[in-house]
């Protein structure tokens, strides 16, 4: 058991709990806090169903930012749709035996990665060519970015330039899945490789990737257009209709 | 009271709708009147800036972000990707990056992060997050009253993020540390006293309704009444009280009184909720727009009407579809047959679907009409029983009484609409310069169907809406009368005096 082994298991053990602890304050702040109002935009779904498909409008097609801005939605459902996929790819590291969906995805998983890095490309692109955009980006924003890319390109190099060790890697992830840790590679691209994929980890639950969530919770889409056939009341503004008054 | 300075160019329309390249500070002037202590007491905010505002301010923003939910995830959730930044009528008419959607609430957020995220906390830089300081309360104040809060801007939002909110955070909070804004805490002041904006008391109501009966008597030779205060009458009617001396909102009222009459169906104003407006939505109060609301509630109650319908009034109708039930529901001693509360545009919709008004539109045959969707009603209510309702609906109106209607470009009507420019607590001579310049877009729109089309005519459903254009048409060169309520196409053409 090596020294760097140790490291990376402890860093992919402490990132997965950010991460899942992160989240889940998050979801139970925004669960917890109430939405007094009735504020969807509309013309809005008049029924929860109707609700259900909104949402999923948004999440599979990104249909609102297809309405605002058809580059950021080409270049956004690009990398999103990549990820996806990309990401179902990799089940098959943490599956044994390997889970039909991860089998499914092996071969257009790998054009799925360029796909990804093409999207990426194109946002920073916008982000730094366009002046609006400029104009509200921070560092972390362009630093987000530039994070994808590493590790989309990293992901890309050990499958065409310098091929990894790649039964060892997953027997590595299926011993920290099982607490029987197995000796990691020593390969600098995929050190780096996962090195990134933990500090994406990690930060997840503090930065603007809480738009993940965070589209589920948005009362502007996920309130139904019926506030005059049902009465919304929020805990905190009930208690006001007991002391409610009209003007002097 | 100062005189606001006109030295300020008005833009050229382009025929072909431009995305300015950033201007910083190119409105970093413009500052509304702040609010005296006579305006700010009454509704229950400190009269001046108080000593502890820093601590005051996160407090009041901490509290927030446990009350309303769309502020923390609207916060957190925005990736920065830049679809509101040319969606703004003020960024398009100003080029200030400041009017840019996403920058407006990054002066919120950018505070937010530093106290209230870890990333923040620790990395300011990194994530772009500032102390709260006098020049944050400063830009706070400027460009918080440069949002008319009119939501185009969710419209086109992945995850639909409202600036509004943020806009509404943003002064209510500063309205907790002494910094309100004179124009709105003024006229909500004026409201909770009186009972209308205007600060009309009721015998200057009667007189006036009395004399709209002379006028109509005159024009039409019918007996058309305007009630007020009729204990039993079927219907309460609640308008903005620009309805009963502005133009061409007064024609408007001219004509729901037509509709009720020729229906032959009771109704009533009330002296005591003379006043469909709600200025407490615009600064985010709750506590202001349920007391405003409640005296409709209240009226309602009093004079034992049946139904409640509302005036040709955009945030008015927000108020009352969206949030009336929550705020002075439930409304179990209203008829429920009815939607409660009824827009008059439903109301008259639903009388000629039962046949029980007949149009001569040749009245309006000198006129080429298009409608400006109103922001409110469009993005934040409906009317009818379908969504889109609110855009169905008017247009029918005006069909069924005009022969000659065209509607402007898509991508400014319906959800895409521009703001009039002068919504949300904005409708104040001392932010002209912003009103004519937030216009732009639709000024835009409005010129192409007229050099095109031959417009004549546009016809709004909000009384803003119709103060604002008949104030800043003239400055690109249009006539002030060519906006119109849609009640008055209607009651002009609607054939009066034949049996119901």
């Amino acid at each position: 058991m090596s020294v760097l082994t140790a490291i990376f298991a402890l860093l992919f053990y402490t990132a997965t709990v950010i991460l899942v602890a992160g989240l889940v304050a998050k979801i139970r702040q925004y669960a917890r806090t109430p939405a007094p109002l009735k504020i969807p935009t509309t013309p809005a779904p008049t029924t929860r169903g109707g609700v259900v498909a909104r949402l999923f409008r948004e999440v599979v097609f990104f249909e609102s930012l297809f309405k605002g801005s058809k580059w950021s939605w080409l270049f956004g459902w690009l990398f999103h749709f990549g990820l996806l996929v990309v990401l179902v790819r990799h089940l098959r590291y943490f599956t044994e035996p390997i889970w039909f969906v991860a089998a499914l995805a092996q071969d257009i998983g790998v054009y799925l990665g360029f796909v990804m890095l093409l999207g990426l490309l194109g946002l920073l692109a916008r982000r730094s060519l366009v002046d609006r955009l400029r104009y509200i980006s921070a560092p972390s924003d362009y630093l987000m970015l530039v994070l994808l890319i590493a590790i989309g390109g990293t992901g890309l190099l050990m499958k065409y330039v310098a091929r990894t060790d790649i039964v060892a890697v997953k027997a590595f992830f299926l011993g920290l899945m099982r607490f029987d840790w197995q000796p990691l590679p020593v390969d600098a691209l995929l050190l780096i490789h996962l090195a990134l994929v933990v500090v994406l980890m990690i930060i997840f639950p503090f930065s603007k990737l809480l738009h993940v969530p965070g589209l589920f919770f948005s009362p502007t889409r996920n309130q139904a257009d019926d506030p005059r056939e049902r009465r919304h009341l929020a805990p905190w503004a009930a208690k006001l209709d007991a002391t409610r008054t009209a003007g002097n | 009271m100062a005189k606001a300075k006109e030295q300020f160019a008005t833009p050229k329309l382009a025929d072909i709708p431009i995305i300015p390249a950033i201007a910083p500070d190119a409105m970093a002037h413009s500052r509304p009147f702040v609010a005296k202590p006579e305006h700010q007491e009454p509704l229950g905010f400190p009269g001046e800036l108080v000593d502890n505002w820093k601590e005051k301010a996160l407090d009041k923003m901490g509290e927030m972000l446990g009350k309303y939910r769309s502020l923390p995830v609207f916060l957190d959730a925005c990736v920065k990707c830049g679809a509101c930044t040319d969606k703004c009528h003020y960024y398009l008419g100003t080029a200030d990056p400041k009017n840019m959607p996403v920058a407006r609430q990054d002066l919120l957020r950018k505070v937010y992060r530093r106290y209230f995220t870890v990333a923040g906390k620790y990395f300011p830089k990194l994530v772009g997050a500032v102390d709260l300081s006098e020049d944050v309360i400063e830009d706070w104040y400027k460009y918080y009253h440069q949002c008319s809060e009119c939501r185009r801007c969710s419209v086109y939002c992945p995850y639909g993020i409202d600036t509004a909110e943020i806009t509404m955070a943003g002064r209510e909070i500063l309205d907790h540390i002494g910094i309100g804004q004179k124009y709105s805490n003024e006229i909500i002041a004026k409201v909770h006293k009186i009972g209308n904006n205007l600060g009309l008391p009721e015998p200057a109501l009667a007189n006036t309704l009395e004399g709209l009966e002379e006028e109509v008597q005159e024009d039409i030779e019918v007996d058309v009444k305007y009630p007020l205060d009729q204990e039993g009458a079927e219907v309460l009617l609640v308008t903005p009280s620009a309805d009963f001396f502005a133009e061409p909102h007064v024609d408007g009222l001219i004509g729901y009184g037509k509709v009720f009459h020729q229906a032959g169906i009771s109704w009533t104003l009330s002296s005591f909720a003379s006043e469909a407006a709600n200025f407490g939505i615009f600064i985010g109060n709750y506590e202001n727009m349920q007391k405003v609301a409640m005296r409709i509630r209240q009226a309602a109650l009093d004079l034992g009407v049946r139904r409640i319908v509302v005036g040709e009034c955009g945030h008015a109708w927000r108020v009352a579809y969206s949030f009336w039930n929550t705020l002075i529901g439930p409304f179990d001693f209203l008829d429920p047959n009815y939607p409660v509360p009824q827009h008059v545009c439903e109301f008259t919709y639903d009388l000629i679907n039962k046949g029980a008004l007949k149009f001569d539109k040749e009245a309006n045959d000198d006129k080429v009409v298009t409608f400006h969707d109103s922001c409110n009603v469009s993005r934040a209510s409906r009317m009818g029983d379908m969504p889109g309702g609110q855009f169905m609906i008017p247009r029918a109106l005006l069909k069924a009484s005009c022969n000659h209607y065209v509607d402007m470009s898509p991508d400014t009507i319906h959800e895409n609409t521009f703001c009039c420019g002068g919504g949300g607590g904005l409708l104040t001579d001392d932010l002209l310069e912003l009103r004519v310049k937030g216009a732009v877009p639709r000024m835009e729109a409005l010129k192409k169907v007229i050099d095109e089309d031959g417009v004549t005519h546009m016809a709004a459903i909000c009384a803003i809406c119709k103060s604002q254009f008949t104030k800043v048409l003239p400055y690109y060169g249009m006539g002030m009368d060519m906006i119109v309520s849609v009640h008055q196409l209607v009651g002009d053409a609607l054939v009066i005096g034949t049996e119901h």
